[in-house]
């Protein structure tokens, strides 16, 4: 499991947050409980299986949502 | 194409308030129906349009959003031809939108200045010795770094050469300069005002002291309480709820008007934006003023406190004992200082150190025959003259004769709380040394301030003798005092507190007091930024600075009362709005979105008082 952190343009809305979140948590490969979007600090934080999939495929779900991904850190 | 169009979101919502004004103008003074007509139909299609794609992309993750909502209404409104409404609610919808992104920068504004004063690069020393701007992401520990005048200090790290000062204020929110020469600790996110050093990290990144202080204050602001996450699952199943209800009311009354004006009434913005634009802002306000509040659950506990246990030494006194009093029983007072400087120069014990602090430089002599006698003194010859330094006890067994004058002399000096040194000379005693811990300045003030707010318990705990503890607590108001207690002794003390059903704060130096700091509702920790300190306790006071205490406990019982008004307002005009659909004429869709954005729009700015939230009195 390897530990992201992305950040995200300010997010305003309270909707973005259940978005962000469903979408995340429906990606494969992806520590459902650890999936936690921070409202203030607009940052996702996660739990992932990088043999399952890449840093590049959460960003493109998020993005996808059309939030804009400023950067991402993954740790192990 | 999507994300295009919701990037231009702020310029639709102009162009929708442009059509929208050129149809009323054309009605009202023109009386030109047609062009009314057709602008409400282009501001409320253009404005549609975001919306929509934003309803739809929840929709995509199985979301059912306010977004939603309000395309069915808009739509709704369409088809009953009620095109003034739909083309005002949008725009609204996206005027409120703008809005609240502009007033939410402002409210986190505080925490965004923090962590903008991270460092971004650092001068590192390559391979061929020569200094190179790089990323402060590419400094690892042990990299040699140049940090030069007004440039931020990269790392956590030691001087290797050269002297400057340093101002901390982003540490330690004290911002007086701070000298630093070789072997120096540096931090951080600090900046050297002057002179230039060369630095080895020791800490990089995250692992930093400035880089936990942001890690920390970003989690408390977004962290939750139990409230909030009922509020949370609450708003998921709201919206869906809504929308189901307004079908029913719609399949029963057949009344398209009806249905759409409450999809639009019911959407839960206020609700969800509420509580986290208090924490934000409040947070944010600590952080200004070097107090860090854990998050929202520390900030409710805190604001119900109804006790607050102190540590002593190091919390409301100085923690650094000095000489207060002193008596000569002879008249070469000189050859008594210089004998008991010379004995006390060698020892560590902190009584020691306070009085050679307060001889100063003076002339020694050679010690022999050291002897430490535990639990009582020091034992030496010093210049062939045997000197005994201690307590009373000591003097016993030396057989120092103490008369009744002394004795005398000795209760008094203990009256002021004074930690006893006697010294004698061949068997007779010639000085009588009262030491004591001064209490930090503007602790009084401080109490009494605190007593205002509310706390009915203060209590001092130490593992000082009663006396002294007595003391303290009489000077400064306190309730209660308890002496010579272990760190247990406290921890079982804040046990039994809790068991009487009060919300017990501790407040201590975060060094010996963890188990306390831990136990307590909530662990106050007088911390110079150092890492313990800021990891086991719930609130944080920087610089150790007791003046804080007021300010925290006044701001979080400012955010809990902020966050319950804005709880108030959310549900109070959903509620006002909602009867008022089924019990009056005069409600429909577009006062609905009014209302909506103006609630959300008023726990936004009732959240940004809290920025200026200081305290009076």
């Amino acid at each position: 499991m390897q530990k992201a952190t992305i950040q995200l343009e300010a997010l305003v809305c309270p909707s973005c947050m259940q978005k962000i979140e469903n979408a995340v948590k429906a990606l494969d490969g992806v520590n459902k409980d650890s999936v936690k979007v921070l409202f203030n600090s607009s940052k996702v934080k996660l739990e992932f299986d990088a043999e399952r999939l890449s840093i590049e495929n959460i960003e493109n779900a998020i993005s996808s949502l059309g939030y804009v991904v400023k950067k991402s850190q993954v740790k192990s | 194409m999507q994300r295009f169009i919701l990037s231009k979101k702020n310029q639709i919502a102009l162009i929708s308030s442009i059509l929208i004004m050129t149809g009323f103008i054309s009605k009202l003074i023109f009386k030109n129906e047609v062009i009314f007509s057709w602008a409400m139909i282009a501001a409320s299609v253009i404005g549609i349009v975001p919306i929509a794609i934003q309803a739809y992309q929840a929709l995509k993750v199985k979301v059912i959003s306010i977004d939603l909502l309000v395309t069915i209404a808009v739509g709704g409104a369409f088809i009953i031809r009620n095109l003034e409404e739909s083309a005002v609610v949008t725009f609204l919808f996206l005027f409120g939108a703008f809005l609240e992104q502009r007033t939410l920068n402002k409210t986190r504004s505080a925490i965004k200045e923090l962590t903008e004063m991270a460092p971004e690069s650092a001068l590192k020393q390559m391979e061929n010795g020569e200094f190179e701007e790089v990323d402060v992401d590419e400094v690892d520990v042990g990299d040699v770094l140049l940090v030069k005048t007004g440039s931020k200090v990269p790392v956590d790290g030691t001087v290797l050469t050269g002297e400057g000062y340093v101002n901390e204020a982003t540490i330690t929110g004290e911002s007086v300069p701070v000298r630093k020469n070789v072997n120096s600790t540096v931090y951080a996110g600090t900046i050297l005002e002057n002179g230039t050093l060369k630095i080895i990290a020791d800490k990089v990144g995250e692992d930093t002291t400035f880089g936990k202080i942001i890690e920390l204050v970003e989690e408390a602001q977004d962290s939750k309480s139990e409230t909030e996450r009922f509020i949370d699952r609450f708003s998921r199943y709201y919206t869906p709820a809504v929308l189901l209800l307004s079908f029913i009311v719609w399949l029963f009354s057949r009344n398209i008007g009806l249905a759409i004006t409450i999809l639009v009434l019911g959407c839960p913005g206020a609700l969800v934006i509420g509580v986290p634009v208090s924490s934000v802002a409040g947070i944010g306000n600590g952080a200004r003023y070097g107090v860090l509040l854990k998050g929202s659950e520390v900030i409710q506990d805190f604001s119900k406190t109804d006790t607050i246990v102190f540590d002593k030494t190091g919390t409301l006194t100085i923690g650094n004992p000095k000489v207060a009093d002193t008596k000569f029983y002879t008249d070469n007072t000189d050859e008594v200082l210089n004998c008991l400087a010379s004995i006390e120069s060698e020892s560590g014990h902190p009584l020691a150190k306070a009085i050679v602090e307060y001889i100063g430089e003076t002339t020694l002599y050679t010690v022999e025959n050291t002897d430490v006698v535990k639990c009582g003194g020091i034992v030496a010859t010093v210049n062939k003259l045997r000197v005994a330094v201690g307590n009373a006890a000591l003097m016993e067994k030396e057989n120092v004769h103490i008369g009744d004058t002394v004795r005398a002399d000795i209760e008094h000096f203990e009256k002021k709380g004074n930690s006893l040194v006697l010294v004698s000379i061949d068997g007779d005693l010639k000085a009588l040394i009262g030491i004591r811990d001064q209490i930090r300045p503007g602790v009084k003030e401080e109490i009494s301030k605190l007593k205002r707010m509310g706390v009915r318990n203060l209590i001092v705990l130490s593992g000082d003798n009663q006396g002294t503890v007595d003391l303290v607590a009489n000077e400064l108001g306190l309730t209660e005092a308890h002496g010579n207690m272990l760190p247990e002794d406290k921890a079982d003390y804040i046990k039994k507190l809790q068991k009487e059903g009060r919300v017990v704060a501790f407040v201590g130096d975060g060094v010996n007091d963890s188990p306390s700091l831990a136990l307590a509702n909530i662990g106050i920790a007088m911390g110079g930024g150092t890492d313990v300190a800021i990891e086991t306790s719930d609130v944080v006071l920087m610089n150790s600075d007791f003046s804080r205490l007021s300010h925290a406990l006044g701001l979080s019982k400012a955010i809990a009362n902020n966050m319950l008004q804005n709880i108030i307002i959310a549900v109070g005009v959903v509620l006002i709005l909602l009867a008022s659909v089924f019990f009056s004429s005069w409600m429909n869709m577009s006062i609905a979105m009014l209302a909506h954005e103006a609630s959300i729009l008023a726990v936004i700015l009732n959240g940004m008082r809290l920025l200026r939230y200081s305290v009076t009195g």
